[in-house]
Formats: C-alpha cells, structure tokens, sequence
C-alpha cells in the first residue's frame, strides 16, 4: 500500500514541471494569502514588540490615582515626589515632566505629537539601556536635550547639533540616544527642572520611575498608596504598564489581519480547487490506467493530496520570505492611543510569524486538494479510460 | 442575435469551473470595495468637511486645553460669524470597545454651527433645560437599544469629578439625525455645563478646540492668521486651520496605514489576475475544437475573438458586481461600530464605480490573449487536434 503511495506521489511530482503553468496558480495565490498575512501580522508583532521593550518587570511607573490616560494627565506635586523618595523598597527614584509637542514629519510634513521627557539623573541608572551613540549627554540646568535615534530619524529638524523650537522655548541637540530599540527612542529628554521651568511646570511633575529591589515590592507600594487615601498614587510596573498600551492598537491590527486573508484565502481556495479539478482532469486516462493495473483508489486520493500540498507548501514559504525580505525591519510610525503621541516601530516577521503562515498554507492546500482527489478516486475505471 | 444567449451557455459550460472563478473574482472586488472603503475613511471625511468652517486648536499640541475665555476673543475677529465649543472628553460606556466619540457641548451652539444635523426643536429645547441630558445620533439609539428617557451611564478618564468619582450618567432626551460618514454621525453629545461645574483645576473652564464659522469661505485663510495673530503672545497660543486640514492632519498622525492597504490591494489583484488569466486561458485551450466549428459554420475571426472576450469581460464584471454588492451589505451592517473608531465608513459611489470599472478593464486583459488566439485560430489545425 504504502509503496503504491509511494509510486503514485512521486510519479506526479515528477510531472509537474510540465504542468507548471496550471500549478503555479495554486503556489501564487497561497503565496498572495500568506503573504498578506504575514504582513500585516508583522506590524501587529512590531509595535507590541516596540513598547514591550520599554518595560521591566522590576521598574514601577508611579501617577496620580484616577489617572486612566498614562503619564499626560497624571499630576504629581513636590510633596508627594519627596514622599516617594523615603519609600522602602524603592532603589532609585526620577521624577519626571511628560509633554507633547507638534513636530512635522519628515516622510509627509504633517506635525506629529512627539514626546518630551524631563529627567532627574536617576533616570539614567533606572534604565541601563539608554546609551549615547552620538553627541554627549544633556547639562543640568540649561536647554539641552538629546534626541532619541527614531525621534531624530522620524522627524524634521530633530538632527545633531540643530536648534529647535519646542512650545515657544529653544533647545539645543547634543546628543542621540538608543533604548535597545523601545518606544523611548521616539522621545525627546531633557533636564527635568529645565524643562519645568521652560514650559511653565514649576512644582509638579507628570510621573515617577522608581526601581525597586524586587518586583514583587510593586504591589507592597500599591499597599502602602491604598493605606493611605491622602497620598492618592498609583503604581503599574513597567511591563504591564507597556503591554496594556500596545494591546488595544495590536489586537485591532492582528484582527484586521485575519479578516483580510482569510476573505484571501476563501479565493485562494477556488483558485486552488479550479487548478487540481483540471489537474486530475487531463490526468483522467493516466489515473485510470493505474487503476486498472491494480493501484487502489487510496494511493489516488493521497497522491492528488500530496500534490496539492506540496504546491501549498511552495506557497507559503514564497508567501512568507516576500513578506520577510519586503517587510522585516519596515519602519514605520504612529500614534500609541495609549500614551497619545508618535512610536516609530519596525515591521518583524518573526519565526512564529512565518509558522503560522505556513500552517495556512498546509490547511489551504489541504481543502483545495481533497475534493478533486476525492473525484479522481471515484472515476469510474471503463469511462475514464475511453477518455470521456 | 443570439450571440449573447452563446456566450452566455459557453459560460456555464464547466460549470466547476466557472463557478469557482466567479468566487475568486467576487472576493477580490469584495476585498477591494472593503479596503477602498477603509483607506478613504483613513483620508478621513475630508470633502464632506465645511468649506466655511475653521478649526481653532492650541498651537503646541491638540491635546492641550484652551481657555473658554477665549470664545468671546475669537468672537470679536472680524470675520467670524459663530462659533461652536468642542472638548475631546474620552471616557467609556460599559465597555472600551463600545468606543464612540464623545462631546461636552453648548447644545444650541452646536446645532447652529452643524446646520447640517437635524434635530427635533422640542428635544433640543429640552436638551437644553436639562442638565444631564443628552442626545446621541438615531443609528447610535438603536445600535445601542436606548429610548427616550434611558438612563446611559459614562466612566470618565480624562474628566473626573472633583470628589475623584469616575462615573457620569446622562439621561437620554432626544435623537438627532446625522449626514452619514463624518465623526457627526457618531458623536454622544452632553451639556458642558454639567460638566464644568463637577470638575476641578486644571480642566475646569478649558475646552479642548473651537470651531468657528468664516463670513465668506473666501477669506477662510485670513481669518485663520488674524485669530492665531490675536493669541500670538498669550499663554494659550492658537493655530487655525479649515476643518478638512484639520482633519486630514489628524488622520495622518495615524501613520502610512492608506499605503499600506493599498499595498495590500495590490497583493490581492495580482493574485486574482493571475488566478483568473491562467483559468481564462485554461478554457480557451479546451474549447479550441468548438471554436473551430464555429469558424468551419461560417463565424469570422473577429466574431469568435469577440465571443471569447465577452466571455471573459462578463464573468469578470459578473463576480465584480456580486463581489461588491456584497461589500455594500456588509459595509452597512458593520458601518456603525467601524464608524465610531474611524470616523466615517463610507462605501461611496465612487468606490463603486472605480470597482466596476476596474472589473471591466481586468475581463478585458484577462481576456485578450485567449481572444487573439481565437482570432489566428487555424481551422484546419484546431479540428485535427
């Protein structure tokens, strides 16, 4: 039985060079469906991955109670800031100044909200991954700022050494930072009291980093805040902090994914269906003959599956290294509901990516080869060979 | 003659066949309607925005507030002739995703600056007398199963109550009727009232923009400089712009997402091209004996070229109408939920043109090489085969 598979399957594949034009149908449009896939999941992936980045399970980010919008609405006075700083169990704390300002884009001109982020020095030793690759760091005390490497890629005049603009003050470039390629490097940061007291902030801040010595410390503080109803703070780790903002804008994508390749796919697999009907079609007298000589309908159905696989299979991988070597590392840029202002992120087509665009394809191929397969086992044997 | 009733029976010859290319074909235009409608909702209502309509927005960010105080200040530039209070005020019902936009407004302000919204005088005067009052557009009521009467609960993000309560309620008086496809078609709208005088600093007596109506639509430009002019050196400076720059800037803070749908658009045309042309191609061969009879009985080369195109150009413009029928049923049915997050979903008559035209124009390729061949056909060859 099993070498009569064995028999059958090869013999096919070794026809299809000559049906090549009719088989590179079923391989271009699983490769359309799993290409189109893969790409748009990529972006979904891509971003999450970009604020994900940002996020360490050990890092808590403290704002006012009731705040629901993140770190632009939150309002933390120099009291309760003093307040944090005597915490146990909080390392290393920064306070920090948290605003948008319009700064067009370079790919299309429009202004875009863009981070700036005012630090204590702290901050710095709370996030190991913020490193200068060009220029030197911001001095305390004057309008300084380093730009963070996609701010300065994705908008105008944000370049080395340039003056800006920002709500009505001026600034000087000296520095481009890297943050391990999160959603930090689309930000602008200065010297917090610098920039209190260039945008009229004197007094508060918008949110605090602090480090604590272990994660579980988070919700001890939590703890503490709730104790208390007069201090009225709130602490999210990092991570969770993060994630909750990609989750929103990632599931909307990955969901609009689905949606367009499987309508894709539905097409995909009449193509697919038209292709092995006609496959089996002018193959009629061949799979007749060996019917008569003894070859069981099985071997048949199996290798009319095989085949249909096989192209499947040929597919997705050209499905998938399109939408990698079109779309791996793509950058891109767009507004984060969660926190209100512009993430530059890069397209990635993942290992998993790649892996279910391969599992659509074996399904694809699958359903578009077992009717034909099923009507070719079934030809009756005298009719068949007449070639009707 | 009966040429059409031969096309027409050489279509469902293989009726596998050509149903399943009619499928094929009907997804592409139902996936092209479909993102079409998507990418202009991304382009974002822009030529159903008013032409006499500016929109006054805080110079730095739009997400910073602007003083009520300067309503009467704008009101005062010369060649303003109204003005409408906006504020962005966030906020869920029930659920985040039950995501709709919602508006703290002046109610007969509002009403005079959207002439083009229509609402029953007697419910906005009521709309007006009461203080937690509101009204939602007619297709909102019903998605949402509200009546007249209903209390509609709100949880606030960005708007909280001074005593830190997150948790406003609304009392629905009246419906309005919205022109389809603008952010006017979906907005909850309430009593600013109600709600400045619930919260504290630093919100209290702001909004977040304005708009304000231009005497002559002409002069749209100069009014903008001149308000922006008047707030050059305040502590809240302002920038104005007409309402469909405005609303095409927005948009774009979204990011390429037109590109890339259209980027994907056309992934799913060249597939079906080529899916189709091979299929189209697939028949032409099997046929070429008929074709040769046809020919034998006197048929010329051109007419037989031309059965075979309008074959193609039918099925192609066959599954082109359903596929995109079928788009407008779905766009409709989901239009209230997608319009809600994108602002306006339109399938406009335009996409449906461009759909058939393009369904049209894709028999016509698909169908051009089989079509030649059918012409140099040689009789003579073909029935030997």
């Amino acid at each position: 039985m099993f070498k009569q598979i064995l028999e059958i399957s090869v013999m096919n594949l070794r026809n299809l060079p000559s049906r090549l034009g009719s088989s590179s149908v079923i391989v271009v449009g699983i490769a359309g469906v799993v290409g189109v896939l893969i790409a748009i999941l990529s972006m979904a992936v891509g971003f999450a991955t970009t604020l994900d980045r940002g996020g360490e399970e050990d890092r808590g980010i403290i704002l006012r109670g009731g705040t629901a919008q993140g770190e632009l609405t939150s309002n933390i006075d120099t009291r309760r800031m003093l307040y944090v700083g005597t915490l146990d169990g909080v390392e290393l704390s920064s306070a920090e100044v948290y605003m948008v300002a319009d700064i067009p884009k370079r790919s299309n001109l429009s202004p875009a909200n863009v981070v700036i982020r005012g630090v204590e020095q702290d901050a710095f030793a709370i996030r190991p991954e913020i490193n200068i690759i060009e220029g030197r760091n911001f001095e305390t005390g004057r309008n300084e700022l380093i730009a963070g490497r996609s701010a300065s890629r994705e908008f105008v005049g944000i370049d080395l050494g340039a003056e800006v603009n920002l709500r009505n003050s001026d600034w000087t470039i000296v520095g481009i930072f890297g943050a391990n390629g999160s959603a930090y490097e689309s930000e602008l940061w200065a010297d917090m009291p610098t920039t209190q007291s260039a945008f009229q902030r004197q007094g508060a801040v918008n949110s605090m980093r602090v480090k604590v010595s272990d994660p579980a410390e988070i919700a001890t503080l939590q703890e503490t805040f709730d104790a208390n109803p007069q201090v009225d703070l709130q602490i999210t780790s990092e991570e969770e902090f993060f994630s909750s903002q990609s989750e929103q804008l990632s599931t909307l994508i990955s969901s609009f994914g689905y949606a367009v390749a499987a309508i894709m796919a539905i097409g995909a697999v009449f193509a697919a269906l038209n292709t092995m009907y006609s496959a089996v079609a002018t193959r009629t007298v061949e799979i007749a003959t060996l019917r008569a000589l003894g070859f069981g309908a099985l071997p048949v159905v199996v290798s009319v599956m095989i085949e249909a696989i096989v192209l499947a299979l040929m597919g997705g991988v050209l499905g998938a290294a399109i939408a990698y070597f079109g779309f791996n590392g793509y950058t891109a840029s767009t507004l984060n509901q969660g926190s209100f202002s512009q993430v530059a992120f890069d397209f990635a087509v993942t290992p998993q990516l790649i892996q279910s665009g391969i599992i659509w394809a074996l399904g694809l191929g699958v359903i578009g080869g077992l009717f034909p397969a099923v009507r070719a086992a079934r030809l009756p044997i005298t009719v068949a060979l007449r070639g009707e | 003659m009966n040429k059409v009733a031969l096309v027409w029976s050489n279509l469902f010859r293989r009726k596998v066949r050509t149903f399943l290319t009619l499928f094929s074909v009907l997804v592409a235009f139902l996936l092209f309607a479909l993102l079409r409608t998507i990418v202009s909702s991304f382009e974002g209502g822009v030529e159903l925005a008013g032409v006499d309509r500016l929109n006054v927005s805080p110079k730095y960010s739009i997400i910073d507030p602007l003083p009520l105080s300067h309503m009467n200040e704008i009101l005062s530039v010369e060649g303003v002739s109204g003005i409408a209070q906006q504020s962005w005020f966030g906020g869920s019902y029930q659920d985040p995703i039950n995501f709709f936009p919602k508006f703290p407004v002046q109610p007969r302000q509002y009403f005079d600056m959207y002439s083009e919204l229509i609402i029953d005088p007697a419910q906005l005067d009521e709309f007006e007398r009461n203080r937690i009052g509101a009204v939602v557009p007619v297709t909102m009521a019903e998605q949402y199963e509200w009546e007249i009467g209903d209390r509609i609960p709100i949880e606030g993000d960005i708007y909280i109550k001074a005593d830190g309560n997150k948790l406003w309620e609304f009392e629905l008086v009246g419906v309005y009727e919205a022109p389809d496809g603008t952010f006017l078609s979906s907005a909850f709208l309430f009593q600013y009232d109600y709600i400045n005088e619930a919260i504290s600093e630093p919100l209290k007596s702001t909004v977040s923009w304005f708009t304000v109506r231009v005497e002559n639509p002409d002069e749209a430009a100069e009014v903008a400089s001149r308000i922006d002019a008047k707030f050059e050196n305040s502590r809240n400076p302002t920038r104005s712009a007409t309402e469909a720059e405005f609303t095409r800037q927005f948009a774009s803070q979204l990011g390429d997402i037109g590109l890339m749908m259209n980027a994907i658009l056309s992934a799913v045309f060249f597939t079906i091209l080529l899916l189709t042309g091979n299929t189209m191609s697939q028949a032409f061969r099997e046929r070429i004996p008929e074709l040769a009879v046809l020919k034998t009985f006197g048929f010329s080369d051109l007419t037989v070229s031309v059965l075979v195109l309008a074959e193609s150009i039918l099925l192609c413009s066959l599954g082109g109408a359903l596929g995109i029928g079928l788009a407008v049923l779905i766009s409709d049915a989901i239009a209230p939920q997608v319009e809600a997050l994108l602002g306006t979903f339109v399938l406009s008559p335009a996409i449906i043109g461009s759909g058939m035209l393009l369904a049209v124009l894709l028999g016509v390729v698909v169908g051009l090489v089989p079509a030649i061949g059918a012409k140099r056909l040689q009789i003579v060859d073909a029935l030997r085969e």
